[in-house]
This record gives structure tokens, sequence and C-alpha cells, in this order.
């Protein structure tokens, strides 16, 4: 498996460190509902296909990245600087 | 169906084997079942208890596949019940006491090999920790011996004795009942058994989804050969399960992720014991056809594709060469990948489900093997009664919200790490 890093180009997926589903928002810290809590920390998306993830480029440019793979095939279809992933879901108003 | 024995074997020796019938039946379903277990791993040994224990012989196994062609054969037949953690400890005890009488009770022999299982520890506080463990586990009534770097060396004489070796062996922990079973044997002697009860094994038939009545309860399954009811379904279909309880609207707190075993070419006689070592992640033991069976940790990201990748095939050689320096040479013959329920606590779940009717056996991480026979039992035991055994009363769903997690390596909810 290879990822393509936006600042490094495609580099073996031994490069990066997983760091699992991109989807997942920490609460805001003045929540006080368990239920967000429990959500953030023991709920994750298992999807058998596309499955939006967060890989960390440690053994290069230390960037964190938000990769779009295929869990049935290992295909990869997007990488994204995981900065801007998140800004750009910020500004469409939280989950996509 | 012919029963097993001596005298059967000599008895179609004499006859040309051609007296031999069929394991096993490959029925058409029927419309309606008191027990569905979807899943043919885990689930032929629910099926066979709930008939065997719980005279509850209308019931029907189904898998999406082949029997055997799941994660059931996906296995590096290591029977081990050396758990430090409340509940852990006696539920896997109980299954090592099912492993222990089960060739006679399923009139198939597993070939149980109680050669013992060597935990290495390569420092000081990891000795201690392997101390606490085999306190834990002698004050269960389970057996554990702990032996220092001397006794260890003697008992595993190919295990690398240099001083120089990056982790030095410093003691292990083994527990001699633990120990090997053929790999697939467990498949077939539950199907055999179960189906000698009555119990319909039905191949080929994929759940779609659920059958729910107007109170929103699961009254059967949609399947690939049509729906099928049943006054209560189970699943057991560990690596594929949050797809499944999905279907349901039930979210597990559990991850699928690949992991990778292997099969060296068959050599003489060499590891005589289960061999894990303690500084990385790496287990080995020695099959009867010679092969050294042996994995490590899974390769470390979502997957549901059956094979990894080559870095963790590296990884996981390496440290075998580390351990065991006479094997470099030695070739590898045979690599696969199995899709594992990684809980969030490194824990199973054995409950019934927030849905009426639905109950769920999931999160086996990636020891789901040696739990198979107590796996089996207590949900059997859930499903028949509607109530937990003792054994399974902690692997609920709900612990996670009650905050009662049963994180045996203390790792947190990052599954992968378990």
């Amino acid at each position: 498996m290879r990822i393509a890093c936006p600042y490094c180009g495609l580099r073996d997926s031994s490069e990066f460190n997983y760091g699992g589903d991109a989807e997942r928002i920490r609460p805001d810290l003045s929540e006080t509902d368990p239920e967000p809590w429990l959500a953030y920390v023991y709920e994750r998306n298992n999807p058998r296909g596309p499955h939006r993830e967060f890989w960390h480029h440690l053994h290069g440019c230390r960037q964190w990245l938000v990769v779009t793979r295929d869990t049935a095939t290992h295909e990869i279809s997007d990488v994204a600087m995981a900065r801007d992933a998140m800004r750009a879901r910020q500004s469409s108003g939280g989950r996509e | 169906m012919t029963h097993y024995s001596v005298f059967s074997v000599v008895r179609n020796a004499l006859t040309g084997n051609r007296g031999w019938s069929r394991a096993w039946r490959d029925p058409e379903p029927r419309p309606e079942y008191d027990v569905i277990i979807i899943g043919s791993g885990h689930g032929l040994a629910t099926a066979y208890y709930l008939a065997k224990e719980h005279g509850i012989r209308n019931v029907a196994v189904l898998d999406k596949g082949w029997l055997g062609g799941g994660n059931i054969g996906r296995n590096t037949t290591i029977v081990r019940s050396n758990y430090a953690l409340d509940g852990n400890t006696q539920f896997y005890e109980w299954a090592m006491k099912l492993w222990e009488g089960l060739s006679h009770d399923l009139n198939y022999n597993v070939m149980m090999s109680h050669r013992g299982v060597f935990n290495l520890a390569h420092t000081p506080a990891q000795y201690d920790a392997f101390a606490r463990r085999g306190n834990w586990m002698r004050l269960n009534g389970i057996d554990a011996e702990l032996y220092n770097r001397e006794e260890t060396l003697k008992h595993l004489p190919y295990v690398n004795p240099s001083k120089d070796f990056r982790f030095p062996v410093y003691g292990s922990l083994c527990q001699w009942r633990g120990g090997t079973a053929r790999h697939d044997a467990v498949a077939w002697g539950y199907a055999r058994a179960a189906d000698r009860l009555g119990v319909d094994i039905i191949q080929n038939c994929e759940v779609t989804d659920f059958l729910r009545d107007v109170s929103g309860s699961v009254v059967g399954v949609q399947t690939s050969r049509g729906p099928i009811r049943a006054k209560k379904v189970g699943m057991a279909i560990a690596g594929n399960s949050t797809l499944l309880a999905e279907k349901a609207g039930i979210r597990l707190p559990i991850e699928s992720h690949v992991l990778q075993a292997f099969v060296s070419e068959p050599i003489k006689p060499l590891v005589d014991h289960v061999v894990t070592f303690g500084a990385g992640h790496f287990y080995v033991s020695q099959s009867d056809k010679g092969g050294l069976v042996f994995g490590g940790d899974p390769d470390g990201y979502n997957s549901y594709a059956q094979r990894g990748n080559l870095p963790t095939v590296e990884h996981v050689i390496t440290e075998g060469k580390a351990l065991v320096p006479a094997i470099a040479r030695v070739r590898l013959v045979r690599q696969w990948g199995g899709i594992m329920d990684m809980s969030m606590d490194g824990t199973p779940i054995i409950c019934r489900s927030p849905v009426d009717g639905l109950y769920i056996n999931a999160g086996w991480c990636y020891g789901g093997f040696k739990a198979t026979p107590g796996s089996g039992w207590c949900f059997a035991w859930t499903i028949a009664k509607d109530e937990p055994h003792e054994y399974n009363k902690k692997f609920t769903l709900e612990r996670f919200r009650e905050g009662r997690p049963i994180d045996e390596k203390g790792q947190g909810p990052t599954p992968y790490w378990h």
C-alpha cells in the first residue's frame, strides 16, 4: 500500500502511522452530556468501502493527512492535508 | 451417520473405505426455526450447545460462504487461558476446560495438545507483571509456572540465549495446560456433532437484513436464499459484526482489522511448545506436519480485504528471527489474512442486544480460536435463558456506557493496539 502525500509524493505506507476514523469529532470541552462523549470515545465508522481516516506521515514530512481508502480493496481515492479537510468541514457546518 | 472409533476405522480399512458417510447433511433452509445462528465459526459451537445443553434442536446455522472458509479456519491454533482480569479469567478457563474433553464430547479428534504456552519476559518489570498474572491465575485455580532466565532457556534451547540480544530473555510465565489444537478440526467437529443433534447447517446463505415485526423485534432474517423466520436470531460473525448490527440500528464499539498469519516449510521438531516474544508481538508453535505456525500484530488499519501488506510480514518475521535465529533461512510456504472484530477494550461481547430477538457474539479481536467452546457454550446459555451465564455476564455491550471496560492490555480505546 502506498500513500500519495501532498508534500512528499507517493510513499510506502510503512512511513505512515495510522490515526483511525477521521469523521469522529471531539465534543466541545464544555459539553456536560455524557452521550456525545460516549460516542466520541467508543464509536467509530467501520464501513466496508470508502473510509475517511487519518494517517500521520511520521517518517516523512510529519503532516497529518485525511486519506479516503476503500477497506475492501485498500485502494486510495483521495489524500488531503488534515488541516484543509477539517477547515472544509468546519465551513460546511460540521459533519459531512 | 458413522460413529468414529477404532472399530469403524478397522472395519472401513478392511472394506476399502467405501463405508464412510457424509459428516453432515446439506439441507435446504426451512421457512422457520426456533433459533437462527448467523456465522459458522463460534455459531456452530453455539448451535451444538443449544441442542446438547438446552434441548433446542430446531436450529439453523447460516454461513455466507462454505463451512470453514471464514475466520474459524484462519487461526494460529493456540489454546490458553492465561488472562488476568476478572471476567476474562473465568471465561477463558471455562473454554480451556471444554477443550480438555472436546474430542470425546464431539466424537471428533480435535488434536488438543497440552504442550505448554511460554510467555517470555525481557525486563524485570515485565517479569514482575507476569508474576502477578501467574498469581492471579493460580488464585483462580489455573496452572501457571514462573521461570527465571536459566530455567526458561533450559526449556527453550532454541531461543536466542545471547546477552547481546537486543531484548535478552529475563524469564517467562508458562501455562502447561495451554497448547495447540488442529486448526480446522473444531469447525468439522462441531458441525458434525451439531448436525447429529438435528441442527441444519446451511452454507452459501448470506444474511442481508433482519425481519422485524411491528414492535421492531427481530423475527427472522432476509437471506440470499430467501427469508427465514425464527423466534431468536444470534449473530456470531466476528470481522463483519458492525455491518450486520447496523442493519438492526446498533452501532457496535468495534473496528475491523486484518491480521496476517504464516506457516513455514516443514522442518524437523524444533519448537515443542507455544512461545511468545514479550518485547514485540510474535507467537510461534510447530504443527504436527512440521511447519512453524506464527503471527504477530494486526496490520493496523481498517480492512475487510482478508489480505495484508508486506511491511507487516517483514516486521513479524524480523521478530521471529530475533527470537529464534536458527529459523532465519527457513522458507515461508503459506500466508493469509483474516478480518478481526477489534473491540474498544480488547474484550469480546456476548449478550442480548438492545433489539428484542437479537443476540450478539462479537469483538473477538484475535483471540477467538481458543475461546470457541466457551463462546458457543455461553452464547447458547444466553440465547436459551435470555440472561447471561456467570462466565459472560461482564461481556456486555453496556460496559462501555457504564465505564466498566475490560481492558486486559490497558491500551485504551485504540482497537488496533489490543
